[in-house]
């Protein structure tokens, strides 16, 4: 019997559970359009924070190192995109050649950050990639001189979606009888895209090389008398979330249309680390809950929050957005001070205590 | 490459001295080690032991000397080239992958000698499935080999202090080392426990790999140990077989401070 | 950016103006390398506190300044001090309390994190207090400039200025005899140097931890206010960036050192200044106009092709930090820290 029928290793249940989850997905974009087709553009938002939570989760969840600046491999795949397919060069490259090359160019940042960062202990290596990722973000805001390279604080507009031919991701059409707008086309792609980046996580943490990262986390030096080679391991470990991030941002130009430094603040690079902290490092699924979670907590928060407050108090004494930060701000620190492995319990840890009572 | 005993040499240092601004932690140290000897290293606190252990496994430099292992010099090399060469080692503080299981913690150890890359990780072609399962199987032979298996899936840091030592062994075991550095292995054992090491080492030489072993358990060190080195202060004071070590003055004197004599029965 | 005078006189400015920027930041490093040195912990809300202690004092300030009381001014200032002193001890104390003890041993990113999350928090709280209006400095001092040289239109050093570098320095002396004077200082040079072992020694380690917290960020309430004088305004923001570049003094001090906090605050005070001034001048392509005719030609309508301007300052800071991280990460004078193994 194939593997993926046998009824031991994936029992029935797991089996419905999947086809739910698959089919809810399937159908999620249309559901969401009948609310608003604001929700739809949110939830592909979602998907990138998903997207760049998986990507940092290798650095700081595999490897243990702590980047506190990832969001500028977002910004630098962005920008990439941007720039070769908008008016701002009048290039046009196709979506499939760009994304390559904006994976590419982030991998090389992430390779330079890494390089010089890799004696660093814990907290100067995260003072360090803050460093660098704010001196990204404020040289693409000051690049318009004496070449405009990157429009400076105005940003780049008009940017090309997504073509396969004469079929656009940006333009509304019917396909059997579904209303497929611009958001939900691209929100196909993402999930397409955030399942093969799942699978490839999983992949990579049940390896070889997931096993070395793993081990630098908990104890460098003793990896280092295992025969790791550490210093390689590290850099890849941010040449491959980079170039994550880089792929993230290419799909973000996109969707967008139009970027600019604003979207690529420290705020960002906290907001993504704090996802990954809030799913417990390492923990793949509890990653993707933390994303989810953390992204659509500012859209119900302003949803609901605001009218709320006009309710109870005839005004908005605190905007949506303050009370965000201070959730974010308060999330972070009791998640530390009371579940610092995160909000989902790690499979190993499950898997440890199933051995323990079958063994008993 | 001298022979010693009969037994050709594994390992030989000479004129190591290694200094941390103005401490003399090691000084002109020499010794050779054969293949398939249990060779001990003990001394009083403070003697340099750990240090040695450092140096020769590449994570300090020393000053001075020179160690030729395998007939190859170690010169310059860092830890994981040491390791990549044959020398493994186990820490006098315990430094297992605290929150990863045993057994991962052994397969990790399988890593100096495997090779699949992330493109193998990624893609999971047939030579990188063969490799995985061949590193997860010696692994559980290995957690057998000391005796950890039941624990095979928990955190290596729920294990006991006993069964954390031994999974460490399983760990440097796992490299294929051809020389196995031992850090106090058996600090903090009871009789049984320290019986039951020494069985483990027995084999261990039996089965091909030479031990390099600091101990301060005297009953272990002379039982198990064909010859031992003996540092004080970072000078090498004495060196040859376990019983000659034990009746010589200096060793005595370095022990106990002089004046008394010290009655060792060897262990049967 | 030439003064009439000349040069010299430009250099001398900037000294003037780094020497200032650096006090201050001096004065900020010292509660970063105190609590660095004593627990590891890079204290991220300390830029928020010395934020809080400038909002503090600015909403004193202006409100005796906007009762017209008839106070002079110093003691004006000195009511915004001593209030905003306690402030920040309070708040200070409530975080080391609350967030960093209980992390005290736990793996570093959590107190790390917590840190962050603290300084989003207070950050965040500023601005629904003060909402996110700068608050000015009212206009009761009457700033006079001293000239540096005889030169009428040469650098000038205002009284201002003067009083915070004295202020910073009197502070910086007052710690250093806290620390090395005093049975305090022992306790707590002990505390940074072995904590388990000041411990059996009869330390009360809790109460010392908490009082280097405690003393920090005092200075660091102070700083803030002689930050606010200076540039007039006093925002929810101001923090962070000011917080970043006095931890990159401290660090290239070396870290856990109070000379070396000092020495790095007033280098990276002079190179921000020499910096800012200079880098436009000197990344001005437009002197490359006799290697190249497209430069020149460009150049005869506007003589300014700067690379990088002073938009960069902020770069300065960062670059300093990550070359002194990347080649002596230990800092100029060597840290002071515990051996965390």
């Amino acid at each position: 019997m194939h593997k993926l029928l046998d009824p031991k290793k994936y029992p029935r249940g797991a089996w419905v559970g999947i086809v739910l989850i698959a089919v809810a997905l399937a159908v999620l974009p249309f559901a969401l359009a009948g609310i608003g087709t604001a929700w739809v553009r949110i939830t592909n938002l979602s998907i990138l924070f998903v997207l760049l939570a998986l990507g940092l989760n290798i650095v700081v969840g595999f490897a243990g190192l702590l980047d506190l600046g990832y969001i500028a491999f977002y910004a630098v795949g962005a920008y990439t995109y941007a720039l070769l397919a908008s008016p701002h060069f009048n290039l046009h490259l196709p979506f499939w050649v760009i994304l390559p090359i904006g994976a590419a160019v982030a991998c090389f940042f992430g390779v330079l950050l890494g390089a010089p960062t890799l004696k660093l202990r814990g907290d100067y290596l995260a003072i360090v990639t803050l460093g660098f990722g704010e001196i990204i973000r404020i040289f693409l805001n000051n690049l318009s001189q004496p070449v405009n390279l990157t429009n400076g604080p105005q940003g780049i507009t008009l940017i090309d979606p997504f073509r396969i031919g004469s079929f656009s991701f940006a333009e509304r059409e019917t396909i059997m009888g579904l209303d497929f707008t611009g958001p939900v086309k691209y929100y196909y792609l993402l999930v397409l895209v955030v399942m093969v980046v799942i699978v490839i996580n999983l992949r990579l943490q049940n390896s070889r090389i997931g096993r070395a990262w793993e081990a630098i986390r908990e104890d460098e030096i003793a990896a280092r008398a295992m025969g790791i080679n550490t210093r390689n391991m590290k850099l890849l470990a941010f040449a491959m979330g980079a170039s994550f991030g880089g792929i993230s941002g290419g799909i973000f130009s996109a969707t967008q249309g139009f970027i600019s430094p604003e979207s690529f603040v420290l705020v960002e690079s906290v907001m993504v680390l704090s996802m990954v902290v809030l799913g417990g490092m390492g923990n793949i699924w509890g990653v993707i809950l933390g994303a989810v979670l953390l992204s659509f907590m500012p859209e119900v928060l302003r949803y609901t929050v605001g009218p709320a407050q006009e309710r109870l108090f005839g005004r908005m004494l605190i905007e949506p957005e303050v009370i965000r930060m201070l959730l974010f701000g308060f999330a972070l620190v009791l998640m530390m001070l009371f579940r610092p492995a995160g909000i989902l319990p790690s499979a190993l840890r499950k898997r440890e205590l199933e051995t323990v009572e079958g063994a008993e | 490459m001298t022979e010693q005993d009969g037994r050709l040499t594994l390992l030989s240092a000479k004129g190591i001295s290694k200094r941390f601004g103005g401490v003399h932690a090691l000084s002109d140290v020499g010794f050779t080690i054969g293949h398939g000897e249990i060779y001990g290293l003990i001394g009083p606190n403070g003697a340099g032991k750990t240090s040695l252990f450092n140096v020769l496994t590449g994570i300090y430099e020393q000053n001075e000397g020179e160690f030729i292992f395998d007939g190859q010099p170690l010169t310059g090399l860092k830890p994981n080239d040491v390791a990549e060469r044959g020398i493994a080692r186990t820490f006098q503080n315990i430094r297992l992958f605290a929150n990863l299981s045993a057994l991962e913690n052994v397969m990790i150890g399988r890593h100096v000698r495997t090779h699949a890359n992330v493109v193998g990780a990624i893609f999971r072609d047939a030579k990188t499935r063969a490799e995985e399962k061949a590193i997860e199987k010696r692994a559980y032979e290995l957690l057998a080999y000391v005796g950890v298996s039941k624990r095979a899936n928990s955190l290596a840091k729920h294990l006991a202090y006993g069964d954390q030592r031994r999974l460490e062994i399983a760990r440097a075991l796992a490299t294929e080392p051809k020389l196995l550095a031992l850090d106090e292995p058996a600090a903090g054992m009871n009789a049984t426990e320290t019986a039951s090491l020494r069985g483990l080492l027995e084999g261990i030489r039996r089965d091909g790999t030479t031990i390099l072993l600091i101990e301060h358990d005297m009953k272990l060190v002379m039982s198990v140990c064909d010859r031992v080195l003996v540092l004080d202060y970072g000078k090498k004071i004495a060196e040859g077989s376990a019983a000659d070590v034990q009746k010589d003055p200096k060793v005595i004197a370095a022990y106990l401070g002089g004046e008394v004599s010290l009655n060792l029965k060897g262990a049967a | 950016m030439q003064l009439p005078g000349g040069r010299v006189d430009t250099f001398l400015q900037q000294i003037v103006n780094g020497l200032t920027l650096g006090s201050v930041y001096a004065v900020v490093a010292l509660g970063y390398t105190m609590v660095y040195g004593i627990i590891q912990l890079i204290n991220f809300a300390h830029g928020e506190v010395v934020m809080i202690g400038a909002m503090t004092a600015f909403t004193v300030i202006n409100a005796l300044a906007g009762a017209h009381v008839g106070l002079p001014p110093i003691a004006i200032v000195l009511a915004g001090v001593l209030v905003a002193i306690p402030v920040c001890m309070g708040v200070g104390f409530t975080l080391e309390r609350a967030a960093y003890r209980p992390l005290r041993n736990a793996p570093r990113l959590a107190p790390l994190i917590t840190a962050i999350g603290l300084s989003i928090i207070l950050q965040h709280l500023a601005m629904i207090i003060w909402s996110r209006n700068p608050l000015p400095f009212p206009q009761i001092i009457a700033v006079h400039p001293y000239h540096v040289t005889g030169n009428p239109d040469g650098a000038t050093i205002t009284n201002v200025q003067i009083a915070i570098i004295v202020t910073s320095v009197a502070m910086m002396a007052g710690l250093l005899a806290l620390v090395y004077r005093t049975k305090l200082g022992i306790a707590m040079r002990a505390t940074s140097q072995n904590q388990s072992v000041a411990g059996l020694m009869g330390i009360n380690i809790n109460t010392v931890i908490s009082l280097t917290f405690v003393i920090g960020a005092a200075l660091g309430a102070m700083a803030g206010v002689m930050v606010g004088t200076y540039y007039g305004i006093a925002q929810y923001q101001m923090g962070f960036i000011l917080g970043l570049k006095a931890f990159s003094a401290a660090v290239l001090g070396g870290i856990g050192n109070l000379a070396g906090a000092m020495l790095g605050g007033v280098l990276l005070g002079l190179i921000e200044a020499l910096g800012a001034g200079y880098v436009g001048d000197l990344t001005n392509l437009c002197q490359l106009s006799s290697w190249s005719d497209a430069i020149a030609e460009r150049c005869v309508n506007d003589p300014n092709l700067t690379l990088f301007g002073s938009n960069y300052q902020d770069v300065f800071a960062f670059l300093v930090l990550i070359a002194v991280l990347i080649f002596r990460p230990s800092g100029l004078l060597g840290e002071r820290v515990s051996d965390r193994a």
